[in-house]
């Protein structure tokens, strides 16, 4: 065979196998976006769930996932901007950074349910938190530290050694130059990986299932020591659990949940490319 | 003592501190799978535990063999890597060597909102159309089955396997593409006998990543593989996988029990799996970028 249609040929291969990778996420975003929209108005978005979930509205879910990934960020970002802090400015390539690489590494790994685990053996039971938005918080937040330690680490090293160098000339302390002349400079690339920690706490539910989600919680929490409704768990209970939902009910949650993850993922998509054009050195 | 350096000293452990959260944590998470779940071992024992064949923790006397379950997770997962690992590799390659820089950048997006849409959105879309698909095109009793499992999780594969091929292929020295130019190879025959070749590590480490996000999926599996605790023979059979139990389960389950503990225990064999298959990709990864 010429060696020109041999390419040609392998060339398509190639793009038909890319098209099925790409092509589900527009299938999946169409059919949920046709069937879910007719459901889609201010009493479903901002109404209680009525007569056992086949009326109303998601409202109490959506504050409740709108809690829990604030309560995880709040965690989270500082723990793991500190974490990178020490990564990339203090530590020597030694053993204990070393660890700490494996540790990030593995943590990414640890399925999604493990996490519930831990969260329910620590939080809830270990340390009394009971099944409540705390519960759920602390093991999201868990959860997402290595999104935001990567992120960060790789802000903090794209901010070039000669920043350090002329803070350090000009008689700063280590903690003065990090704070004046990287720490501004990294902040961008920190808040992308924020915004996808948000969005994947946002979608997560598997960690919530057994540290704070509740299958039926008509009326708003109140303190972080109570249960609330949680929009990826509330799909999957009137997908699953509960038979008869009405079809623009499921969808139209499917719909809100995925809204909500995909803004959060092309915002920080978004700024990351701005971010990258805009860098001056 | 000044009280800038002092200052300095304090800034310096918080920051330490939150340095070895991560080992921390990761150490917590180990202890605590263990504490909440050792006591089954001891009670069924390692070996009936993990190939005894039958789960039936609410009978009496419970039994907890954990094999249909390891099984079930396993089919899935083979079942998904067979579909996701030759598309997701076409698709680096395509994406990193091929694709005009803008047709690049579009499709790296979209790969990455892939990775994006919750586990839980695929799984209610695969429910909703795979499974009666698959229901009616093998005439099945019911379309919830490990080969829907199968097809549901490569999709959730495939971003991981993609994004970290391509950064291993990206990786690969221009040289060696300009000497294969230079010796007269065509732009495939490049792609294909060189770079390929030269990526192999870091295509297998993605191959390993992307097999441990399908091993420690739930909530998708949960979905569509149709909870039956058996030994399949099939793929057209309904499965259960080590994930959906212990999300399925718990919820029933008397904190402190014996069902409890086994769900633990299960807990730490996912943790170990997971844990070793993110060591070999991690060796594999550095293999690349060294070169």
């Amino acid at each position: 065979m010429n060696v020109r249609t041999e390419q040609r040929i392998a060339f398509g291969f190639l793009f038909f196998c890319t098209l099925l990778a790409v092509v589900p996420v527009l299938v999946i975003l169409g059919i949920i976006a046709y069937k879910g929209m007719s459901a889609l108005s201010l009493d479903f978005i901002f109404g209680m769930p009525e007569s056992g979930m086949n009326a109303g509205g998601i409202f109490p879910a959506l504050l409740g996932t709108i809690y829990l990934v604030t309560g995880a960020i709040c965690f989270a970002v500082p723990l793991g901007v500190l974490s990178a802090i020490y990564l990339v400015e203090y530590s020597k390539d030694n053993v204990v950074s070393r660890l700490i690489k494996l540790a990030i590494v593995n943590l990414a790994g640890v399925p999604s349910v493990v996490y519930g685990l831990f969260g329910l053996g620590i939080f809830v039971v270990f340390l009394g938190f009971g099944v409540s938005i705390l519960s759920g918080s602390l093991t999201l937040g868990i959860m997402i530290l290595p999104v935001i330690i990567t992120a960060s680490r790789e802000a903090l090293e794209s901010v070039p050694k000669s920043f350090r160098m002329v803070s350090f000339s000009l008689g700063a302390s280590r903690w003065q130059t990090i704070r004046h002349a990287v720490l501004p400079h990294a902040l961008p690339g920190i808040l992308t990986g924020t915004i996808l920690g948000l969005g994947r706490a946002a979608g997560e539910t598997a960690p919530i299932l057994f540290t704070v989600a509740a299958f039926y919680l008509p009326r708003l929490p109140e303190s972080v020591f109570d249960q609330t409704m949680a929009l990826p768990y509330h799909l999957y209970v009137i997908s699953t659990q509960v038979p008869g939902i009405r079809e623009d009910f499921r969808f139209g949650t499917a719909l809100v949940l995925l809204m909500l993850v995909l803004i959060l993922n092309l915002a920080a998509i978004v700024l990351r490319y701005r971010f990258r054009k805009k860098k001056r050195w | 003592m000044t009280v800038r350096k002092l200052r300095e000293w304090c800034i310096e452990r918080v920051i330490f501190t939150s340095g070895i959260t991560s080992i921390v944590i990761v150490v917590l998470i180990f202890i605590f799978l263990l504490k909440e779940g050792l006591a089954v071992f001891g009670h069924v024992g390692v070996f009936k535990f993990l190939f005894g064949g039958n789960w039936y923790p609410i009978s009496d006397p419970p039994q907890f063999g954990a094999f249909p379950l390891i099984i079930g997770s396993v089919f899935v997962t083979l079942g998904a890597a067979a579909i996701s690992v030759p598309i997701g590799v076409a698709s680096a390659l395509y994406i990193a060597e091929i694709a005009p820089k803008r047709t690049k950048e579009i499709l790296k997006a979209g790969i990455e909102l892939l990775a994006a849409i919750p586990s839980v959105v695929i799984g209610f879309i695969g429910m909703v159309t795979l499974g009666p698909l698959i229901k009616s095109v093998f005439a099945l009793p019911t379309g919830l089955t490990a080969l829907t499992g199968s097809i549901t999780l490569a999709f959730m594969a495939m971003p991981t396997i993609v994004s970290i091929a391509e950064d291993a292929i990206t990786a690969v020295p221009r040289q060696y593409r300009e000497a294969a130019a230079a010796m007269g190879a065509t732009t495939w025959q490049t792609t294909w006998r060189i770079v390929a070749y030269a990526a192999r590590p870091g295509m297998f480490a993605a191959v390993m990543l992307g097999i441990g996000r399908v091993i420690g999926e739930t909530m998708a599996v949960m979905m569509v593989t149709g909870n039956a605790a058996l030994i399949p023979h099939s793929m057209l059979q309904p499965v259960r996988t080590l994930t959906a139990t212990i999300a399925a389960e718990m919820g029933e389950t008397v904190q402190g029990g014996d069902h409890y503990a086994a769900l633990f225990a299960i807990g730490i064999v996912l943790f170990v799996i997971t844990f070793v298959i993110n060591g070999v990709a991690e060796l594999y990864l550095h293999r690349t970028t060294k070169r």
